[in-house]
């Protein structure tokens, strides 16, 4: 997995609440079976038109959002499907942090997997920093510190210590998990005894 | 100390629990499906792993199959493409899979339960968001993303943190015509859509305990709408006599060991539960969603609201935005929004009794001339079963498109979808925006209440067509 350590941007601010994850990549892209190649397809119907043209007014279509590595966005993100493709659609597109009062759980656990760091930050200081967006003005994100600069004031944000580490050192989760392949073994081989149901096959 | 059902079913299952809570937590049953686990494989593959234990994953084609004739095969390329993948992955792997052509095949959350491969006090996980669907049973599950789905395959484990205890509680009967989807859209309406975000939701109350098995799978089924991970219900004597004899249900000694077992899984007295929320059944009406969220819901006898009333900025521009795309205006009464289009299917309500509810209250009728109207079963064998039952005719008699089983017009995937600014009244669980087809504007409501739009040609109340 891609580290995530520090980043400088000009973030984009989309002020809509419950984005769900159709409306950051729709059904008709689930078909693939690639990680790759979904970031065109990001906020699909918010930024192309019926024929397919892009709209200009959506942000993402404008400079210098169009390269922005910040998404700053209403509540309660990522809300809906389990989809993966929604991080895998928003980091092909080259957002690697997001900011937002809150997330759905299952979109918030598979940033961590790819890579994104998703930062949580009431809505006054929200509010406060989109003006960056607005202004189009760099803005940095520090995970080592858990902080963000702007101009000159600075805000921490919290993070579950595990979470970060594995961001930080871009650690597979899979290999970490299967060091304890012993401790799991042993677990199988109570439920066996315990429930053996579970393994009748 | 007391313990919820969720701190049980928990600690049962506690592999390695790291100093900060984060814990590995061993995963009973694994479902997946085409659309969330090509890439999970191709991750196993370039690392060299392997499936940990193939037996403990069951997987079907559901997402992205036709509903129609199916002896041609698939014509999308890419739908296609996925199936065909999914089935040489289980072939790779040695894991069972229900294809396309077989009876068993179905939508995942539909035929776990009908093969008895969901049982109580499990954790059962999904790459899709409504595996709370199996909550029913007395089971922790809950969807995952594909990583973890891979993560999955490779340890029989997933890494997790534990989440709050969120008790919701309905005592009461329903009144004739109310369902178990009004209950559970009622309760999206009154917690939002991140009501129950970081928390495992309990169903409880005599309501709760009074509902069929089919019937409480609608209502842990759209937990998920509600923002919570998971959704639960104590097991009892309806769970067990639903899973007695079913395929992979234990047999024989294991049997009553089982139910043995399964008969302690309850929440003791006195157990903390971090949120509590209470309904009176007898105060819930026939609801349908007005806009893009599962929380936009009023009753049959409401209107939609008005943003104008609305002093909350922000929600009165949500309001607003909902209202433009669903081309509402504000303060129309729920009775006369005309519809396009019915969709009765779907994990929430594609079972054989949220069939037979809908074909009672089709029965010697006709849908209105300008609807259309479909039928997905959620399985083969819901079709089989509604076939033996006649109900199938009464569909068709009634104007009804009888079709194959599978997600269909859930999420439009398949050829299945609205076109723009059509209007659906649907009882799948999504009404976002272009969820059922680009520009589509879906009203969600019970099998019951689709039919009643169905022969009225709009949203209307199922208690006038009850006898
Ligand atoms: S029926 Fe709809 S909600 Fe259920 S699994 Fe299929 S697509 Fe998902």
């Amino acid at each position: 997995m891609q580290k995530f350590i520090s980043l400088k941007s000009i973030p984009t601010y989309l002020p809509l609440v419950n984005i769900d994850t159709d409306m950051i990549i729709p059904k008709q892209f689930l078909k693939t079976i690639k990680r790759t190649g979904l970031g065109k397809n990001l906020f699909f119907e918010l930024r192309y038109d019926e024929k397919g043209k892009e709209i200009p007014d959506f942000i993402l279509n404008k400079k210098p959002f169009c390269n922005s590595n910040i998404l700053i966005t209403g509540k309660n993100f990522g809300c809906g499907s389990s989809r993966e493709h929604a991080p895998w659609a928003l980091l092909d597109f080259g957002i690697t942090c997001i900011i937002s009062s809150s997330y759905a759980d299952i979109f918030y656990n598979n940033c961590f997997k790819n890579g994104i760091l998703p930062i949580v930050l009431n809505e006054d200081k929200i509010k406060e920093i989109s003006e960056y967006s607005n202004r189009k003005e760099e803005i940095s994100v520090n995970l080592a510190d858990q902080k963000i600069i702007y101009g000159n004031n600075e805000i921490s944000f919290e993070i579950d210590p595990f979470k970060k580490k594995c961001l930080l050192e871009g650690l597979d989760d899979i290999a970490l998990s299967l060091e304890k392949s012993e401790k799991i073994k042993s677990f199988e081989n109570k439920i066996k005894n315990q429930r053996p149901w579970i393994f009748n096959d | 100390m007391p313990h919820t059902l969720y701190d049980k079913i928990w600690n049962d299952h506690l592999v390695h629990e790291q100093d900060d809570g984060t814990a590995l937590l061993f995963v009973d049953r694994h479902l997946i499906h085409e659309v969330t686990s090509p890439q999970a494989f191709e991750g196993l593959r370039n690392s060299n792993r392997t499936v940990r234990q193939p037996s403990l994953t069951l997987a079907v084609a559901d997402h992205n199959v036709p509903t129609t004739d199916r002896s041609k095969g698939i014509s999308d390329q890419e739908s296609k493409i996925q199936v065909e993948t999914l089935e040489a992955n289980c072939k790779e792997f040695g894991i069972k899979l229900f294809g396309m052509d077989d009876k068993r095949q179905g939508i995942v959350h539909v035929t776990g339960p009908e093969q008895g491969f969901t049982q109580p006090g499990t954790v059962i996980v999904c790459g899709d968001s409504h595996t709370a669907t199996h909550g029913a049973f007395g089971s922790l599950a809950f969807g995952i993303g594909t990583s973890e789905v891979e993560h999955v395959l490779a340890t029989q484990t997933l890494v997790q943190k534990k989440a709050k205890n969120f008790r919701i509680n309905v005592n009461g009967k329903l009144p004739l015509g109310v369902t178990s989807k009004d209950v559970i859209l009622q309760i999206i309406g009154k917690i939002g859509t991140a009501g129950g975000t970081g928390c495992v939701i309990e169903y409880a109350g005599d309501l709760i305990r009074s509902l069929s098995v089919e019937q409480r799978m609608t209502i842990c089924n759209m937990t998920i709408e509600g923002g919570a991970r998971a959704g639960l219900i104590e097991p009892d004597e309806k769970i067990f006599n639903y899973l007695k004899g079913r395929p992979m249900s234990p047999k024989g000694e294991t049997w009553d060991k089982a139910v043995e077992v399964w008969s302690n899984l309850n929440s003791d007295n006195g157990s903390h539960f971090d949120k509590e929320v209470s309904l009176t059944a007898e105060e819930i009406i026939p609801m349908v969603t007005w806009g893009t969220s599962p929380q936009d819901v009023i009753t049959i006898e409401g209107k939609v609201p008005n943003p104008n009333t609305e002093k909350d900025l922000d929600k009165k521009n949500s309001i607003e935005r909902s209202l433009k795309y669903m081309g509402l205006k504000p303060d129309t009464l729920a009775k006369d929004i005309k519809i396009d289009k019915v969709f009765i299917g779907s994990c929430t309500n594609g079972r054989i009794e949220d069939l037979r509810e809908a074909a009672k209250i089709l029965k010697n009728k006709k849908k209105a001339s300008h609807v259309h109207a479909m039928v997905v079963p959620g399985s083969g064998l819901v079709k089989q079963q509604a076939e033996q039952e006649g109900l199938d005719k009464i569909f068709i008699n009634s104007g009804f498109e009888w079709r194959e089983p599978g997600c269909s017009m859930c999420l439009a995937m398949n050829a299945d979808k609205l076109k723009p600014e059509e209007r659906c009244a649907s009882t799948s669980n999504r009404n976002f925006e272009g969820r059922q087809g680009r520009g589509g504007r879906t009203h969600l409501v019970s099998p019951g209440m689709a039919a009643a739009a169905a022969i009225s040609g709009n949203l209307d109340d199922v208690r006038k067509y009850q006898n």
